[in-house]
């Protein structure tokens, strides 16, 4: 038996972190190819042999799901593969994705005491390679649901909505997710390149939750289609959950905005990732290149913008910024790869005016060098513009990547309490200020990660099974506090 | 996927599809557009509604034929067939209220979405002016329509085969003078054509509402690329608009903005034109699954 082994310490283990492959920076910078190639069998073993199975695992702890790390570890190790999966799949139904977009290294791996001596375990790639081992195999984790007679509606199905939908699914509730595009995934489909995630690895976990019983409703505008209220009093919705997020692209306000070549690194994402521009003119949508283009901002959705642009054929791609390197807010994975790959950072550089050409088009941008002064209130040394530094360079396109605010459809649509910028007010059960109604993801936070939505998706369903009157998945009565739910409007519920 | 139940053909270029959407029909308010993807391959293209029926449960659009898109819908869109994508109502609904007298002004592409409003302050109360514009008598469309809702119906034709002789802007001339009173102006149609309307209402003062229809991809809010300037603000035409104060609205900004994508835009009706004529569009192909084999143990790549 396990306990029989000999005990594992950090001098016995594996020395090395098992290195993912990865496609060489000069051929992956012109196709959409996924980056890192995943852990092959040999891979995920012997980094399973780097696993210490603390007993009392920090990993576990650092994990915004709580995923049980040593119990899948361990299964992998014994080759009991699909045991890791039924594992991973208790608490997080989506591992395909989770193990390619988290920030591994400000969680899980960040906790993991080999760190201490030696690189940390790298949990991220043996949950990816588990979640692709699943979808390859066709592994699907249904457990015998009962259903409780419960309704749940959820609005938006990006990563906050299909972790909800996840739990609620699984605690017996019929639920329905629905999604303005044509397609589910949101975030993860319109916004995250391929080269980063697939769309073939999203369609597949979504196919998970259709096993599940979720169904996904897409061509669905709510709030304008169909109110909150309505789905609340009309449509028999017992509980709703909002996860609409924080699209609305911001933009800087000086002079040029509105020539032709301008975008919102939303726009140009949407368009190759979703739309398909990449492959124009089989898809009808069309996305331009400009021979030199020039992304604002130095954030996740930076990177994916550079690295879009280049594997487009862009002859050069800058990114400038007003802060210095160590202030960029993007995942270090994906600045060394935008680096490897030939982005051309311009660290310390703010625009002042974009340039037209006379014709209504972009032809570059006037900037100005900043130098960093005392904190600001985010605690990140201020940038301050170096008097007399202006200067030109010469760009076909802009593209703005310097965050989003919310989407404002909701809260133009429903009675619910907003907070002066117009995101979704809700405590700390992510209750908003209607009953019944519940919310989370950037939606209430602001722009933020993917695994912290699917955190904020998962705990709401937590909220939302004891407001229905659940306990931990266990099928329910189809009445709460002795009231029949189908006699009795949610504010009655909540009297109650 | 969203049947189509019926179609008329107005003209060579124009023709109207009613859809099968139970949901917005009921939903849909006078103003509100949808977003149409004909095909799994196709691109999202902003329609403005041009009826609503919650009864027979269909919304209905008139569209142009102009480019690749619009041009494979009319050879595609028959009875019987299905759009891709249908969503919507997108938009805040046009602000309709008694306003005494109004004009509803509607020039090529925006003749058909201005019905919805014409009927709406029609049974508001209003003194209803409609004033319609085509080219030629063979192109007019719906003239009973906006009769049936309409006190006033200024038609005109460039080239006066049909009611008075002169463009819309022509017929907002002759309403200006004969109804001093006018309280209010709402233009849908070309940028030129609502950027005439709000000049030729702005000595006076009369509120002036234009329906704008920029480059879109989500309608939601998300993609910014609908952005338009109104009174030195940026505002996004899908979830600010379309309608905005025409005295306010930057033309010529927008007009700039709607070559975009000019020379793609030729180049796939030139394909479109050459090569596929009479094929159906193609199904999407399956996508591969291009996940390494997790049970490889060769060493290397």
């Amino acid at each position: 038996m396990a306990s029989a082994a000999k005990k594992k310490t950090v001098r016995t283990i594996p020395q090395q972190r098992t290195a993912m492959p990865q496609r060489d920076p000069k051929e992956r910078a012109r196709n959409f190819s996924e980056v890192a190639c995943g852990y092959r069998l040999e891979d995920a073993l012997n980094e399973a042999e780097r696993c210490l199975l603390c007993p009392d695992p920090a990993c576990v702890a650092g994990c915004p799901v709580s995923i049980d790390i040593p119990g899948f570890i361990r299964r992998i190790s014994a080759r009991d593969f699909r045991g890791a999966y039924d594992t991973i799949t208790a608490t997080n139904l989506l591992p395909a994705i989770c193990g390619r977009v988290c920030p591994q290294e400000s969680q899980c791996e960040g906790v993991c005491p080999v760190g201490e001596t030696l690189e940390p375990v790298a949990i991220g790639h043996l949950e990816r390679w588990v979640g692709d081992l699943a979808i390859a195999e066709g592994w699907a984790s249904v457990p015998a649901i009962e259903p409780n007679g419960f309704k749940v509606g959820i609005v938006g199905a990006g990563p906050a909505g299909m972790a909800c939908a996840a739990d609620l699914a699984k605690a017996g509730c019929e639920v329905t997710v629905y999604e303005a595009f044509h397609e589910p995934g949101g975030v993860l489909k319109y916004g995250i390149p391929d080269f980063r995630l697939p769309n073939a690895v999203i369609d597949a976990e979504i196919a998970n939750l259709r096993k599940l019983g979720v169904k996904f409703e897409c061509n669905t505008l709510v709030g304008r289609l169909f109110t909150l209220e309505q789905m609340r009093d009309e449509m028999g919705f017992h509980a709703v959950f909002v996860g609409t997020g924080a699209g609305y692209p911001s933009m800087m306000g000086i002079p040029g905005e509105s020539l032709n070549g301008v975008l919102s690194a939303n726009e140009l994402l949407t368009r190759c990732n979703l739309m398909r521009a990449r492959e124009f003119p089989r898809y009808d949508t069309p996305l331009p290149l400009g021979g030199r283009v020039a992304v604002i901002g130095a954030g996740n959705t930076a990177m994916d913008a550079l690295r879009v642009c280049l594997r487009l054929g862009a002859e050069k791609v800058h990114c400038s910024y007003r802060r210095s390197r160590a202030e960029s807010p993007a995942r270090a994975e994906e600045l060394r790869h935008a680096e490897e790959e030939g982005i051309d950072f311009h660290w310390l550089t703010n625009p002042l005016e974009i340039l037209g050409d006379g014709q209504g088009r972009v032809r570059g941008m006037r900037c100005i060098r900043m130098a960093l002064g005392e904190p600001d209130a985010s605690g990140r040394p201020r940038p301050v513009p170096v008097p007399a530094s202006e200067f030109e360079f010469a760009a076909d396109m802009v593209v703005y990547a310097i965050g989003t605010h919310a989407n404002p459809i909701i809260g133009q649509t429903s009675k619910l309490k907003l907070d002066q910028r117009g995101y979704i007010e809700a405590d700390e059960d992510l209750a908003t200020s209607m009953a019944g109604v519940f919310a989370g993801g950037d939606i209430v936070t602001g722009a933020a990660t993917v695994i912290e939505a699917m955190g904020a998706g998962r705990k709401a369903a937590r909220s939302m099974t004891a407001y229905l009157g659940l306990r931990g998945g266990r099928p329910g009565a189809g009445r709460l506090f002795g009231i029949d739910l189908d006699e009795h409007n949610f504010a009655r519920l909540r009297a109650a | 996927m969203y049947e189509i139940v019926a179609r008329e053909d107005f003209s060579a270029a124009t023709f109207l599809l009613e859809v099968h959407h139970p949901l917005m029909a009921r939903a849909a308010r006078p103003g509100q557009f949808v977003i149409v993807m004909a095909h799994a391959l196709g691109e999202r293209i902003p329609l403005t509604l041009a009826d609503f029926d919650a009864a027979k449960g269909t919304v209905t659009l008139v569209v142009q034929a102009v480019g690749k898109t619009t041009r494979e819908m009319q050879q595609n869109c028959k009875v019987g067939a299905a759009v891709h994508a249908l969503v919507g109502p997108m938009g805040v609904p046009s602000r309709v209220a008694a306003a005494g007298k109004v004009a509803c002004v509607g020039g090529g592409l925006g003749v058909a979405p201005m019905f919805p409003q014409a009927r709406a302050f029609k049974q508001s109360g209003a003194y209803v002016i409609g004033i319609v514009g085509f080219r030629s008598r063979d192109l007019v469309f719906w003239e009973d329509k906006f009769r049936s809702c309409c006190d006033e119906l200024i038609l005109c034709t460039n080239d006066g085969s049909a009611g008075m002789k002169g463009m819309t802007t022509d017929g907002v001339r002759v309403a200006l003078e004969r109804h001093p009173d006018l309280g209010e102006l709402v233009a849908i149609g070309p940028p030129v054509m609502m950027k005439a309307c709000a000049e030729a209402t702005r000595a006076r003062g009369i509120r002036t509402v234009v329906s704008v229809n920029p480059i879109m991809v989500d309608g939601t809010g998300m993609c910014g690329g609908c952005r338009v300037k109104v009174g030195g603000q940026v505002k996004f035409a899908c979830v600010e608009g379309p309608d905005f104060d025409g005295h306010q609205v930057d033309f010529d900004d927008l007009m700039a903005r709607l070559t975009r994508f000019a020379s793609e835009e030729q180049a796939a009706l030139k394909r479109w034109s050459e090569s596929c004529r009479m094929k159906a569009p193609a199904a999407p192909p399956e996508e591969p699954l291009e996940l390494p084999d997790p049970f490889e143990e060769v060493a290397g790549g």
